[in-house]
């Protein structure tokens, strides 16, 4: 009897723990790196936010950008790198990574909207 | 919120730009039902639309005008698939207002997706209006792919930069900002240096008993950073007019009315003719807000406001399509 209690204890501090992660592993997963092995990679842009917000690929990788929101974006790299034309929705946008180095990018319509592309 | 009989008095400062939550909570008890608002020797007092006699109080100024915005045309999906409904609706609305305005005021996001046709159907659709002349600033829609050249070229000819200006009506003295142009990874709206230098050179010689009402597309003031509904540079600006003794800012991009006044300063958001947009934070982001057809043209409208000299009030009154 004692120890089903200890054990109901247990678990109910265990559910209060995975309550009081979840917004931490939550908000890890959107800038989770994401590795692929070459191929193609896909971004959603998706509620004003791209995701993943940080992809890390090999050189050679092709990356698609595709907007799954109401409200047209771009994905503009920071120094130039790439420049998306207006992507309405369902629009697509593709850009292979080729030189190793790290590309911050954002929407140029809503700057609030960050992400980057780690190419190794 | 804003009971019929009772007067509704917004009193409210703030150090920041921010503003406190329960003045917050009072702006959005307003969205989409309409307000009258009087400013009164800096202080904004507003009343529920729901109450006719004091409505009916409002002086009947020297200038009367009204501010439309975020007309989207182009945009078709589930949120409101007839702009062009929704925008002759709001042409409607302003001509059996009952003192016929002598401009409009058009707060940007004229089009979707900047496409000619787009302006051309806000132009054709505007031509209806019981007011001929509409002054407009850029939306982040108008300007998409060439940084505003094409805007420019309808609506701003004899604008300054990437579409500045100003003018006077009756005394008072507008201004028209551009803030969506040159926006930078991670940043607001922004006015630039450029910009800021002519609006010093633009207001130095007015007195400081001129009116001033500024426009601008992305609000002036820092509404809710996360969703990008403020301007980076917007202090350096609002310094500029801190001298003048009653300065309106009128902005539109957030698709709801907000107001809020912090000394000698009214800022005041419009509602979209088009869609809805959610308030602050209260979804995952600022997308079009889908609600159900018949509730739709409660949450769009348009801003009617009032400028009476001499006893130096000014009315801001929103109503919605319905």
């Amino acid at each position: 009897m004692k120890r089903n209690h200890i054990l109901s204890i247990a678990a109910s501090a265990l559910l209060m723990i995975m309550i009081m992660i979840a917004p931490v592993l939550k908000m890890a997963g959107s800038t989770q790196t994401s590795d692929t092995r070459g191929g193609t990679l896909e971004v959603k842009i998706d509620n004003f936010s791209f995701t993943p917000a940080t992809i890390t690929v090999k050189a050679g990788t092709q990356i698609t950008w595709t907007n799954a929101d109401d409200i047209p974006h771009t994905v503009v790299s920071d120094e130039g790198v790439f420049k998306s034309k207006v992507l309405d929705t369902d629009e697509k946008f593709t850009f292979t990574a080729s030189k190793p180095g790290t590309y911050p990018y954002f929407c140029s319509i809503h700057p609030k909207m960050t992400g980057k592309v780690v190419v190794e | 919120m804003a009971k019929s009989a009772n007067r509704d008095e917004i009193l409210f400062d703030t150090h920041d730009d921010g503003i406190d939550r329960r003045g917050f909570l009072k702006c959005m008890a307003w969205a989409g039902t309409g307000a009258l608002c009087v400013m009164e020797g800096g202080v904004l007092q507003s009343f529920g639309l729901n109450d006719p006699a004091r409505a009916a109080k409002v002086a009947r100024g020297e200038l009367s005008f009204v501010q439309i915005s975020d007309s989207h045309m182009g945009f078709n999906k589930p949120a409101n698939p007839d702009v062009i409904a929704t925008l002759n609706a709001a042409v409607q609305k302003i001509n059996a207002l009952p003192v016929a305005p002598e401009f409009l005021l058009h707060t940007g996001d004229i089009s979707h997706l900047s496409k000619p046709e787009e302006f051309d159907n806000v132009d054709k659709i505007l031509q209806s209006a019981s007011a001929k002349d509409v002054f407009f600033v850029p939306g982040e829609h108008d300007v998409l792919e060439d940084g505003g050249q094409q805007y420019r070229e309808r609506y701003g000819k004899n604008a300054k930069g990437e579409g500045w200006y100003s003018f006077d009506k009756k005394g008072v003295h507008f201004i028209g900002l551009v803030n969506v142009i040159n926006l930078k990874a991670g940043g607001l709206g922004n006015l630039g240096a450029d910009q800021l230098a002519w609006l010093k050179d633009d207001t130095q010689h007015l007195s400081k008993s001129t009116p001033i009402i500024v426009f601008a597309h992305i609000p002036l003031w820092t509404i809710y950073p996360d969703w990008g509904w403020g301007t980076d540079d917007s202090a350096q600006a609002l310094a500029l007019l801190k001298r003048f003794g009653s300065v309106t800012v009128l902005n539109g991009h957030i698709h709801q009315t907000m107001q809020k006044v912090e000394g000698h300063v009214t800022f005041h958001t419009a509602c979209s003719t088009a869609f809805p947009q959610p308030h602050p934070g209260q979804a995952p982001s600022p997308g079009p807000m889908k609600v159900p057809a018949e509730q739709l043209r409660g949450l769009l409208g348009i801003t009617n406001v009032n400028f009476a000299k001499k006893h130096h009030p000014l009315a801001v009154t929103d109503s919605t399509l319905e």
